[in-house]
């Protein structure tokens, strides 16, 4: 567009050099000034205060990389990151799984009613996370909860979605009914952003629906499928809301360091350990940072073929 | 009324008001902006409902003050506000609500003025064991405000059904525990959610004369898997192998349900607990009772409590004296304090309250006419003083954590005690204490 000839001849707005040369920056201003006071300046204070130590008798005082070298062998730290890599295992799979399922069943356009289910499949991504916690809580009750109710009915051994063993489980359940609309969007986007000039020539070849989806839409939705991945590990590894909330019904199970953030949230509020906390979360940070790392390795190397 | 950065309009009135009034009595009784002095302003942080109430009239009867109310969330955020302006050494206000329990935390850190010097004449308007728990001898840093004496709340028609009587011993409970969930698999003699509210076990651990930490300056004597806390974790062990009890979390619907329902027979509840039972059981109503909370040792009394907070004065305040007046009107007015009873429901801390007819006389229909506060006074005259360490959140922290992994299999009780031992001695040297 800038090519044609009317362009060239145009007076640049905003006049002389200086100022387009600080025009830009002018625009950048908001954000970059936002992300310097709410991102960069708290962590650069977060480093600083991982670096000291705070005890209730003697006070603050700069203890170097001790407080990082105790996180590489806290029990209750690994722990926390194995619980979540077990949830990750377990949860990633089926909750990208449904969207890819739900977002291929829409693209196809055989769906009556289109715009309600992606707005049914995308609902539970606008209630607040506090909100579908509470819910599942109460339905996951163990006395008069609704499952337990109707188990009872039918007299079957009622569910105990709050024992030991299938915590995990239910917590996969809430943050999969949570997560897979947000994920759907995204494959639903990327999918409407196939030219359908490759779909009429599939359909001229004879492909199967099958066929399609496989050899066409998944290698050009991998990109896509690679960032909800890399998303899932992030949003994985910092799950806090959900067991936080679940720990009021569920004291016996969900313990102060059942996720790594938890436990830097208690080591922060109840231990008076600033600087410890501090360091957890700038290690959990590393952890998540070298698992997305190693994830993108591997799936580069893997690359289905195109 | 609020045009407070319009001078020139304040001037007008002013000039306008004396021409009016003329005479230096009506002067006198002006706020104070109007006779030039500003109204000395104390922030009060409290998450009490409706304090405003309290406040207005305070600030009615103390012209040269003016108390500004804030409520920055029950307990933890309020907490976590606090510390985080001790560590920044701003934002602080000058008043503060502070749990009887996390007093000596705060202590620790060095959070509160002493006000000793305005509130030791009022030492005798409250229970002596209850002035233990905000005064260190002369050194006093906090106004109790309501409180938690323990008793033991009741279904009366579970006991009527199976003949029998409301437990007053250990044993008698334990028995009636047994008795009742054989006749019936659906009833449990109480809930005892020991990985969920470990305040609540502190309770039942007081009267037994539990000393978990004791303390002698920075040097810590650690003793939380003593013979005490090994009874009464084999005692309660025994319940719950014998599935006769539950161990679910308090505080949340199944909960509420079960205590409604009668799926929980007892609630070891403490001085707010029939005013809270009443807001959140809407069935059983007529159906409850109050007893003394079981006894070890029937021939002697003995309680604990469980949750009250105090008013306590900031050490960063800029006006001890009449943060100090705050903390004290607010807690000993008679009619403020009255107005606690049935306005915020709380259970009162001053000997007045208790023992004055109409609160101590009330037959609530929820209890089937019985004074039940009359049951919960008797408590509060009785409980002893208690030690609370100096990291009381890291004390309850362990123990949910633990008594909760020893519920989910890893262990008993016992074995929970041995761990938090473990657990709160690192904690403690780690944190600079000698421990010995």
């Amino acid at each position: 567009m800038s090519n044609s000839p009317a362009a060239a001849t145009r007076p640049v707005p905003w006049g002389g050099f200086a100022s387009r040369k600080l025009a830009p920056y002018l625009f950048l201003a908001p954000f970059v000034l936002l992300f310097i006071a709410f991102i960069v300046a708290p962590l650069v204070y977060a480093f600083y205060m991982s670096l000291y130590r705070d005890t209730l008798v003697g006070g603050r005082h700069f203890a170097g990389a001790a407080s990082y070298i105790k996180v590489t062998g806290d029990a209750k730290f690994w722990g926390g990151v194995w619980n979540l890599v077990l949830f990750g295992i377990v949860q990633v799979p089926i909750m990208l799984g449904l969207a890819l399922l739900f977002a291929i069943v829409l693209d196809r356009g055989q769906v009556y009613a289109k715009g309600a289910f992606r707005l049914g499949f995308f609902l539970p991504y606008a209630v607040p996370s506090v909100i579908s916690t509470i819910i599942w809580g109460y339905l996951y009750g163990p006395t008069f909860g609704p499952f337990t109710q109707m188990a009872k009915a039918f007299h079957l051994p009622p569910p105990d979605f709050l024992s030991p063993g299938a915590m995990i489980f239910s917590l996969a359940n809430i943050v999969t009914w949570e997560y897979v609309g947000y994920n759907m969007v995204i494959y639903y986007a990327a999918l409407m952003a196939i030219p359908s000039d490759l779909a009429e020539a599939a359909q001229i070849d004879g492909t199967s629906p099958w066929q399609f989806a496989r050899l066409i839409q998944l290698p050009l939705l991998w990109p896509a499928i690679l960032l909800t991945i890399i998303f899932s590990i992030n949003g994985t590894l910092q799950l806090f809301n959900e067991p936080y909330l679940m720990r009021a019904l569920a004291g016996n199970t969900i313990n102060s360091s059942y996720t790594p953030n938890l436990y830097a949230y208690s080591l922060a509020t109840q231990n008076q350990q600033y600087g410890y906390a501090a360091a957890v979360s700038f290690v959990l940070g590393i952890v998540i940072a070298g698992a997305s790392y190693v994830f993108t390795l591997i799936a580069n190397r893997r690359r289905p073929e195109q | 009324m609020t045009k407070i950065f319009n001078p020139l309009g304040r001037m007008m009135q002013r000039r306008d008001f004396l021409k009016v009034a003329g005479a230096s009595v009506a002067v006198a009784a002006l706020p104070a902006t109007v006779r030039g002095a500003e109204p000395v302003k104390v922030l009060l942080w409290s998450w009490v409902p409706d304090l405003q109430l309290q406040v207005d009239m305070f600030n009615a009867a103390h012209p040269a003050i003016r108390v500004e109310l804030v409520n920055p969330g029950q307990g933890k955020p309020e907490y976590q506000a606090v510390r985080a302006g001790l560590q920044a050494g701003s934002g602080l206000p000058d008043v503060v609500q502070i749990e009887y329990q996390l007093l000596e935390t705060f202590r620790q850190v060095d959070a509160f003025a002493d006000i000793g010097p305005y509130a030791n004449a009022h030492k005798d308007e409250f229970p002596e064991g209850l002035w233990t728990q905000v005064a260190k001898g002369d050194v006093v840093n906090g106004m109790p405000q309501d409180y938690g004496p323990m008793a033991m709340l009741y279904h009366q028609d579970i006991f009527d059904k199976h003949g029998m009587t409301p437990p007053t011993t250990w044993a008698e409970f334990a028995d009636a525990g047994k008795n009742i969930h054989a006749a019936d698999p659906n009833v449990f003699i109480t809930d005892a959610p020991f990985g969920a509210n470990a305040d609540w076990v502190l309770g039942l651990l007081w009267p037994m004369g539990w000393k978990p930490v004791s303390r002698d300056g920075d040097k810590l004597a650690i003793n939380i898997n003593d013979k005490i806390a090994k009874d009464f974790a084999a005692y309660w062990q025994d319940l719950i192998t014998a599935s006769v009890i539950e161990t679910k979390p308090g505080f949340n619907n199944e909960w509420y349900t079960g205590l409604d329902s009668g799926r929980y027979a007892t609630w070891l509840a403490a001085g707010w607990g029939p005013l809270f039972l009443t807001s959140v059981a809407k069935t059983s109503v007529g159906k409850w009772r109050a007893a003394d909370l079981p006894q070890w040792d029937a021939s002697k009394f003995a309680t604990g409590a469980w949750g009250g907070s105090a008013l306590a004065v900031m050490k960063t305040t800029q006006h001890l004296a009449e943060a100090a007046e705050v903390a004290i009107w607010l807690n000993t007015n008679p009619e403020a304090t009255k107005l606690y009873t049935t306005k915020q429901n709380f259970f009162p801390c001053t000997n007045a309250l208790l023992s004055s007819p109409e609160w101590a006389g009330d037959k609530p229909d929820f209890f089937g006419g019985q004074e039940v506060n009359k049951v919960f006074a008797k408590s509060a005259s009785a409980v002893a003083p208690f030690e609370w360490s100096p990291f009381q959140d890291f004390l309850y922290q362990s123990m949910s954590d633990e008594f909760g992994a020893s519920l989910g299999g890893k262990g008993t009780l016992s074995d929970a005690f041995d761990r938090i031992q473990d657990a709160v001695v690192t904690y403690a040297k780690e944190q600079g204490f000698t421990v010995d």
